[in-house]
């Protein structure tokens, strides 16, 4: 039967598929827009962006700039680490800020401790029309959210930003169709087929630095809702919180006040590797307090222009 | 016993497999199954599914919940959209495409089908070869799907009876046959039982057959079969002339991935459509120079001469031109691979019906070009596979289409190699993609 037939040639890895995969994927959004920008966070599925972004188009410059929407309550650590990623590439990074927004208007909280999550989708919108991105490289994978498993790796944004689910254009092949019109823009996602796990693993095998808040280190945090917050200045104990100190890690970094860590002693990526393979929680549902809110918020707030 | 909670050791590479059926089949069950039972349905996500059930009305947990994403789908208990699942065994890496079965749907088992290696056809026990089945083995086989497993689920229904199932695989030999579809395993299954999918059951002892997840696990990743001609596309051309460094200077990378075949440092290379002919002067990866590229790999190509590249152009190898037949009424000019007029089978899949007096717009590997609608040869019938005249083409229609090119592309049969017969159909006024098609 021809379905057990030996391999006659040599195949890829799956680590070597998928980075090839994303390559293929960064080379066509550098040769088919005109005006692109890759989101970069500083968190790790952005750095795993970057190496794949090294490795599709170096020995050249990369044809876009590294574009940061900062919420203003990111962990030092991580700003930090943006910073020192982009200078060692010595690629041009922008900074767009939701609290800028927030003073001209155009960025209304509900209350002053509203998570500033959602709101990056407005000042993604402002820096889209101020620089007049055709294209915004994200590292969003398929495999962390319903409502992402069903997008497109080129996925069409009217002038609003907005993803319209029902309406998305096929995508076949590799056959990736980036064409928009003025003010529209194209989001591409070179990771998507992507899993935590395979993230983990082309860390470690790369040799990536992280910054050190995805490793196992003490913290104060206070149990909520069977979620770790952690206590920050952002995020203070209130009266009959029981605060503990925990060893713990993040599986993924973004607003503070939405960003849970988990009980861990993972210290290295091997360690993190082992924890991921075993483990029975999806990175969204133990660590994003935004995702909890409903079961469909992934897909509303992408409908709204969120990345 | 699957192997996730160790880690991979050994890696078969990744395979990339289509499911397709309609809700009554089981399918997102058997996806479902395939997940949990490979413990990656995770807790969390099983909690959420408790809660839907229960919301629903539903007594057990249900599997299929799992697949059915969108908000717009649970409320209709429909899937819309392909979805793409991971799962991996530590041995193999797995992306299904899941898609929607009902007839309204073809656009959607079209796209899902355009990447798999493998095809899962669900046929219920109950009810044997529908015409549904003979829709999705039609498509998996027209998609160039190599390998087709057809699972008879809801084995449970009818007793675990052998004789059900021989029957069913009779039927459908005898209509696989008029189709030449040729490499076609059958097996009896549960997937709400979850007999024969990872664990074999106590139930089908008659079927001596491999499991589901053995023939995932065991069935040949895509480009490792046969012997296939060097396909090169050009994404990017790489010219760092501006950098600091002065070996740079000179520097012309062709930057792109190797559709098929291989290619090592030395052999000597046609770009087309120019013609020109230059040698491998290296293979590039970053910063690490490579004796020889193979399929699917994205590297940067050298050549020792300078030939003019861009991007849309195709790096092929001299010495292995196989030439293809002019199409009738053409007169082949330059190289055969080199052509402006196609005949391919499209599958339309935009809102607007095809317009035969209109221009569109045809993307094939990293090439653009207007094309023209020289003729609508027919309409086929994938109920019946019967030919019908047609004038325009309507969404999910699929029919053998002449097209009259404005720049000339570099193509193969689709049936040799699925990258370079493979395009897209963009309407300009929209961009939007509207049309699939594989050249004959």
């Amino acid at each position: 039967m021809s379905a057990l037939a030996l391999q006659q040639h040599a195949t890829l890895s799956h680590l070597d598929w998928l980075e090839s995969e994303s390559i293929h994927i960064l080379r066509e959004v550098a040769g088919q827009c005109a005006n692109p920008a890759l989101l970069f966070s500083g968190g790790k599925d952005s750095l795993v962006l970057l190496r794949l972004a090294e490795k599709a188009l170096r020995p050249g410059r990369f044809p876009f700039p590294l574009l940061n929407i900062d919420t203003g309550h990111n962990y030092t650590e991580v700003i930090d680490f943006r910073d020192l990623r982009a200078c060692q590439l010595n690629e041009r990074l922008i900074v767009r800020s939701v609290e800028k927004s927030m003073r001209r208007g155009t960025v209304v909280l509900k209350s002053p401790g509203e998570s500033r999550n959602k709101h990056q989708s407005v000042t993604l919108l402002e820096a889209i029309e101020e620089f007049g991105f055709d294209c915004c490289i994200g590292g969003a994978r398929r495999d962390e959210e319903k409502a992402r498993a069903k997008e497109r790796i080129f996925s069409f944004r009217d002038e609003f930003g907005q993803w319209d689910p029902k309406n998305q254009r096929p995508e076949l092949w590799d056959l990736f169709n980036a064409r928009v019109h003025k003010g529209e823009n194209i989001r591409a996602f070179p990771i998507s087929n992507w899993t935590e796990l395979d993230v983990w693993q082309y860390i470690e095998r790369e040799e990536l630095q992280l910054p050190s808040i995805y490793f196992a280190h003490k913290r104060e945090v206070i149990r909520r809702n069977g979620l770790l917050q952690p206590v920050t200045d952002l995020t203070p104990a209130r009266a009959g919180d029981v605060v503990e100190e925990l060893t713990v890690r993040f599986r993924t970094v973004g607003d503070i006040t939405c960003t849970a860590p988990v009980e861990s002693d993972a210290d290295t990526v091997a360690r993190i590797i082992e924890e991921t393979a075993a483990t029975t929680i999806t990175e969204r549902g133990e660590t994003r307090l935004d995702d909890q809110t409903s079961e469909a918020s992934m897909e509303q707030r992408k409908k709204e222009g969120y990345f | 016993m699957s192997a996730i909670e160790r880690l991979p050791e050994i890696d078969n590479g990744l395979l990339r497999f289509l499911t397709c059926g309609s809700v009554d089949d089981g399918k997102s069950t058997l996806i479902g199954r395939l997940l949990y039972d490979t413990k990656a349905i995770l807790a969390d996500t099983l909690h959420a599914i408790t809660r839907s059930s229960e919301r629903r009305g539903l007594e057990a947990v249900d599997l299929s919940l799992l697949t059915d994403g969108l908000l717009a789908e649970r409320e209709q208990g429909i899937t819309i959209d392909v979805a793409y699942r991971y799962f991996s065994t530590g041995r193999r890496k797995y992306i299904i495409a899941d898609a929607p079965g009902h007839e309204q749907y073809t656009r959607n088992m079209v796209t899902a089908a355009s990447t798999a290696n493998l095809a899962i056809i669900l046929v219920d026990a109950r009810k044997g070869v529908l015409t549904q089945t003979r829709r999705h083995s039609y498509l998996a086989h027209l998609l160039g799907i190599p390998h087709i497993v057809v699972a008879i689920n809801k084995m449970d229904l009818v007793d675990y009876d052998q004789a059900t199932f021989e029957r069913i695989r009779g039927d459908y030999l005898e209509f696989a046959a008029t189709l030449g579809i040729s490499d076609v395993r059958f097996i009896p299954l549960s997937a709400l039982n979850g007999d024969m999918i990872v664990e074999r059951g106590e139930r089908l002892d008659w079927y001596q057959g491999p499991a589901l997840l053995d023939i995932l696990e065991n069935a040949p990743s895509a480009h490792s079969e046969r012997d296939e001609a060097f396909r090169f596309p050009v994404q990017f051309v790489c010219r760092p002339q501006k950098c600091a460094d002065p070996r740079l200077h000179d520097y012309r990378g062709f930057m792109g991935r190797v559709e098929s075949g291989e290619i090592a440092v030395g052999d000597e290379v046609l770009v087309l459509p120019s013609e020109k002919r230059s040698r491998v002067k290296a293979i590039e990866f970053y910063g690490r120079s490579l004796p020889r590229a193979i399929a699917e790999q994205s590297v940067t190509l050298l050549l020792e001469d300078e030939v003019d590249v861009s991007r849309g152009d195709m790096i092929v190898r001299a010495e292995k031109l196989c030439p293809r037949a002019p199409a009738p009424g053409t007169v082949s000019t330059r190289s055969a691979l080199v052509t402006r007029r196609i005949e391919a089978m499209l599958c339309w899949l935009g809102d607007a019906v095809l317009d035969p007096q209109r221009k569109y717009l045809i993307r094939q590997t990293t090439r653009e070009s207007k094309a023209a609608i020289e003729s609508i040869d027919y309409r086929l019938d994938i109920n019946t596979l019967q030919r019908m005249p047609a004038e325009g083409l309507g969404m999910n229609d699929i029919a053998r289409v002449s097209f009259r090119l404005a720049r000339p592309l570099c193509v193969d049969g689709y049936a040799e190699n699925r990258a370079t017969g493979a395009f897209i159909v963009i309407d300009e006024a929209t961009n939007n993609t509207v049309g699939a098609g594989m050249i004959l």
